[in-house]
């Protein structure tokens, strides 16, 4: 890591700025319009889902056949996939019910604090202390028993 | 031929139209494809939780995000930036596009001429809320960035289960927090 190419975070940032963007333009960093959309009264979020998911999948699935490796790591183009197990339904569960009684998840909070959203600032407290309290239970579990650590 | 009845339902259900919606979401999933291209890192926004921990706690569980934690700052300083970029010039009016639905959600304030946005859902929601997020999305493997734009990207199948699993959850939530006549 520390012979980075001297573009790696500034390409990461430059990344970051249009996804942040986009989260503002599609008012997904608005935690009313999630609501609305998960309360069935406006549909229009499935197409930021759904688009960003569209860009990512293209790109996703022909650059490994054009290029392969990445110029600014050295690193073999390789998809998103995670293991399965009960943990991706609980955690996914558990999100879930924060997602539907605040509205806002991780990158759209981000975005939100950009457009304004001083507010915000009590979800992303809560974001912290979520991830916190997971990690010091994990990590007291995997410390007792090294035989059970998974690393995601 | 256009049918009264579809324009209809079609305003039912996208009162602020699509453009907005779409338009986003192309840009949130070129912003993530740009990192990977120049990468090759499908990035989720959710692991900056844990990997930021890591600079003020040695628990087991985040000193493996050590190597990333710099530029996951990076990715998020950027999203947070992207966001008052698109405050500073569409939702302030000085740049102008039919393809933004202002809505009427909020609160919408000025400081030194750029239009800001605040939002009126309660604070306790966010907390509380915020709370189960963090808490969920680590032990999911991803969130709606992880697991919806990138690992729906991969065709994963993991991510496919979590994204169901966390929309279905979230609209039960939702509805019912909606029905018990928690507003806004």
């Amino acid at each position: 890591m520390s012979e980075r190419h001297p573009l790696f975070v500034p390409l990461i940032f430059v990344g970051g700025l249009i996804f942040g963007f986009g989260l503002g333009f599609s008012q997904m960093a608005r935690p009313e319009v999630v609501l609305n959309f998960l309360q069935f009264e406006d549909f229009g979020l499935l197409f930021v889902m759904f688009g960003a998911a569209l860009v990512t999948g293209v790109g996703f699935a022909v650059l490994p056949r054009v290029r392969d490796r990445a110029p600014l790591t050295g690193d073999v183009y390789e998809r998103r996939l995670k293991s399965f197990d009960r943990n991706v339904l609980v955690g996914g569960a558990v999100f879930g019910v924060g997602w539907g009684l605040s509205g806002i998840c991780p990158g759209a909070a981000y975005a939100s604090l950009g457009v304004g959203n001083v507010t915000i600032l009590w979800a992303l407290a809560g974001m912290f202390l979520g991830a916190y309290l997971q990690g010091y239970w994990r990590s007291r579990a995997t410390d007792a028993d090294p035989a059970t650590s998974s690393a995601d | 031929m256009t049918d009264p009845v579809v324009l209809q339902t079609t305003a039912d259900l996208f009162p602020n139209g699509i453009a907005r919606y779409a338009v986003g979401g192309l840009l949130v999933g070129l912003g993530a494809l740009v990192i990977y291209v120049g990468t090759g890192i499908p990035a989720g926004a959710s692991t900056f939780l844990e990997s930021t921990l890591s600079y003020v706690s040695d628990q087991s569980r985040f000193r493996q995000y050590v190597a990333s934690r710099d530029w996951r700052v990076a990715f998020t300083a950027g999203i947070v930036l992207g966001g008052l970029a698109f405050a500073a010039t569409v939702q302030s009016g000085v740049v102008t596009t039919g393809l933004y639905e202002p809505g009427t959600t909020g609160q919408l304030y000025e400081v030194a001429g750029v239009t800001l946005w605040s939002t009126d859902v309660q604070p306790w929601r966010l907390l509380v809320g915020g709370v189960l997020v963090g808490i969920g999305t680590r032990v999911g493997k991803g969130c709606t960035s992880g697991h919806g734009v990138c690992g729906v990207g991969s065709a994963s199948k993991t991510s496919l289960v979590g994204v169901v699993t966390f929309l279905l959850v979230a609209v039960v939530t939702a509805q019912v927090v909606a029905a018990l006549g928690v507003s806004p």
